[in-house]
């Protein structure tokens, strides 16, 4: 069994006692899973359905609906740039080009030894200062490509 | 006798999101590090951020004569602003002297944003020494009806986008009759180029919960709820720590400040989709399911979240309220012009030198805000376009830039207000891309349950790339007038026959592009 099969039953277990009675946990039950074991494992599914009496499709439906909640295992380091608007209009476009070229990756992708994740997000209310991306909750601004080769550096990428 | 001891001096370093997206964490170790190394005693004091954020990181020294600023100042700073007397608000380059008389703020009429940057959001003396819970202590004092009363004839109109009196909403669910009520606040703020409802959240959030407290109060809801993205890490933190210490001093709980009335606050989490700022696939979210918008009516004051009487807020709206049950309706609705009373918190963002938070009566113009206050563009290029209301508003050309920042005036232009977002644009752009991205975010974001949103926005993209791929060439069989009279009905049909707001204002930027900047659409240019 590997590490993580091994969290899986007693992390699901902890969700649900400790949210199964609230009004409408499910979405709270995912976050705690998430934030466990860095994804949702599809294995997790049957034994959250169970656990609220809902149908497994119910709860893959509402996995799959969220970008947030994500299936596969993400990189070490994920990287969300933002795409909208306001930071368009300060050349995220060229950023994006930029990013993708350094980390060899396209949206949605995870890097070939798990380092890195690259998804997109739309608006993280840094507009005042674009273009944005934030790395594992950490926000970035006024992020040029120099800027994002200097962060890249500290991670190890050259 | 001993000998004196100093006190240390304040130095205010934003903790907001935006400020630290810049370096503020860095230049507040730097000043600790630095003024230890040189015998000066400092205490950091982590406030909101001001919303001038182009002066981001900026911070702000407590002196006898008052707060002196400095900005924008980085980590490599520190060093050179202290040996220069930063502690006593000795002269710098980086010195801005008394924040408050700076034009951009000078200029502002700051309510509901009164106290951003100025406390400290992890106390909740400060919040009270700056006029806060003023608001309830009032409301608690007055029947439920009375508070109503109040916020209906401040004028106030919801300020997530639909802009439906805030009064006249909350009066519906006081009227029912249910077991449970609920005041649902909307804090996922997606619209690009929006960020007050952060602000309030991260550098005010007492001010959220006292209006949550108010509205329960009044409408007789005893539980409350804020649906907060997860895009909100910082907001989520600050919320938490505010929750428990309103808890712990009786301001939330079993006996709301001693009045005997129950009101209680939880956070929820988004997962990473717009479309739940749409209030019935909020509240469909709140519920753990998928966040698919719910047919209306019954409308969610009627039978919102797990079918009770809801108020659905954003948080703007609700933290308004402290201020007019604190100073009253008329107070309030003195601001602004016509049918938008009071102020709006305006979001300067995206392409424009001094781009920030600009809180002011209703009814600036857009030339106001984007050219004397913003300073026009950042790159220093002529100003092209602006968005108003973030993915779903409308392209203003720089020559409808008088257009007054009010909901109808705004209306009588195709144009919205929504969330109050302006985000500008510089001559480079193409707007035919533009109005493809406005596509292809509705794609990427409607919940799928009406036709129009779910397919049209794909359909819709189809037809722009067409346009975008065919410029330049020439068009001898007149296909360029044909997919321009597609789309133009194609933009028909989503704005009347979608469920919500998604796929029903998509059309707004597509047709405000195509009306304005038809060039960028043609094939000879």
């Amino acid at each position: 069994m590997t590490a993580e099969a091994e969290k899986l039953q007693p992390c699901v277990g902890q969700a649900l006692a400790r949210f199964a009675a609230e009004p409408g946990p499910l979405l709270e039950i995912l976050h705690a899973v998430q934030n466990e074991l860095g994804r949702v494992p599809p294995e997790a599914v049957p034994l959250i359905a169970d656990g609220l009496n809902l149908s497994r499709a119910e709860v893959h439906g509402v996995v799959s609906f969220y970008h947030h909640f994500r299936e596969q295992a993400p990189g070490r380091f994920v990287v969300q740039l933002c795409r909208a608007e306001a930071c368009q209009s300060m050349n995220s476009r060229a950023l994006e080009e930029f990013v993708r070229g350094k980390l060899r990756l396209n949206f949605g992708e995870t890097s070939a030894d798990g380092r890195f994740t690259l998804e997109p997000v739309y608006c993280l209310g840094n507009c005042a200062c674009a273009p944005s991306l934030m790395v594992n909750g950490e926000l970035h601004g006024r992020v040029t490509p120099e800027r994002f080769g200097e962060l890249a550096k500290e991670w190890g990428v050259s | 006798m001993g000998r004196v001891v100093s006190a240390a001096i304040t130095i205010h370093v934003p903790g907001d999101a935006s400020a630290l997206s810049v370096g503020a964490d860095g230049v507040a170790r730097a000043l600790e590090a630095e003024a230890a190394k040189r015998g000066e005693r400092v205490s950091i004091l982590r406030n909101g951020s001001r919303g001038l954020f182009w002066l981001e990181p900026l911070i702000e020294v407590v002196t006898p004569a008052g707060r002196v600023a400095y900005g924008p100042v980085t980590a490599a700073d520190v060093p050179k602003l202290l040996a220069g007397g930063l502690l006593t608000g000795g002269a710098h380059p980086l010195r801005l002297g008394d924040i408050n008389a700076h034009p951009y703020l000078a200029g502002q009429q700051r309510l509901t944003g009164a106290r951003l940057g100025v406390v400290d959001p992890t106390s909740l003396d400060d919040y009270v020494a700056h006029g806060g819970y003023a608001g309830l202590k009032a409301a608690l004092a007055m029947s439920p009806a009375d508070v109503v009363r109040t916020v209906t004839e401040s004028g106030l109109r919801g300020r997530g986008g639909a802009a439906f009196p805030t009064g006249i909403k909350w009066q519906t669910v006081l009227d029912q009759r249910a077991p449970q009520k609920y005041i649902a606040c909307n804090a996922d703020e997606g619209d690009s180029g929006t960020f007050a409802d952060r602000m309030l959240m991260e550098g005010d959030p007492f001010s959220l919960l006292e209006g949550m407290t108010i509205a329960g109060i009044a409408v007789g809801a005893t539980q409350g709820y804020i649906y907060l993205r997860v895009e909100y890490p910082h907001a989520a933190r600050a919320l938490a720590r505010a929750l428990t210490i309103a808890r712990a001093r009786g301001f939330l709980g079993d006996d709301v400040c001693g009045s005997g009335k129950r009101f209680d606050i939880a956070v929820r989490l988004g997962a990473g989709a717009y479309i739940c700022g749409e209030e019935t696939s909020m509240l469909e979210s709140l519920e753990g399911r998928r966040g698919e918008v719910r047919v209306r009516p019954p409308l969610p004051a009627v039978k919102g979240l797990f079918g009770q009487p809801t108020v659905v807020n954003n948080v703007v709206t609700l933290a308004t309220v402290p201020v007019i049950l604190a100073r009253g309706a008329q107070f309030y609705r003195d601001f602004g012009v016509g049918k938008s009373r009071g102020t709006v918190m305006l979001q300067l963002a995206g392409n424009v030198r001094h781009g920030g938070l600009f809180e002011a009566a209703f009814g600036m113009t857009v030339k106001q805000l984007v050219h004397d206050y913003g300073g026009g563009s950042a790159t220093g290029r002529p100003v092209r376009a602006v968005q108003i209301g973030g993915p779903l508003g409308a392209y203003l050309p720089a020559s409808q830039f008088d257009t007054p920042l009010e909901y109808e005036a705004l209306a009588a232009r195709d144009a919205l207000l929504g969330h109050g977002g302006v985000v500008v644009f510089d001559e480079r752009v193409d707007m035919a891309r533009m109005a493809r991205y406005a596509l292809e975010f509705c794609a990427v974001e409607s919940c799928g349950k009406c036709t129009p949103c779910r397919i049209g926005s794909t359909r819709g993209v189809e037809i722009v790339d067409r346009i975008i791929m065919a410029r330049g060439q020439v068009d001898p069989n007149g296909a360029e007038a044909a997919d321009l009279a597609l789309l133009d009905e194609l933009c028909d049909t989503m704005f009347s026959g979608s469920l919500c707001g998604l796929g029903g204002l998509t059309p707004f930027p597509v047709r405000s592009a195509l009306r304005h900047f038809r060039d960028d659409f043609q094939r000879h240019r």
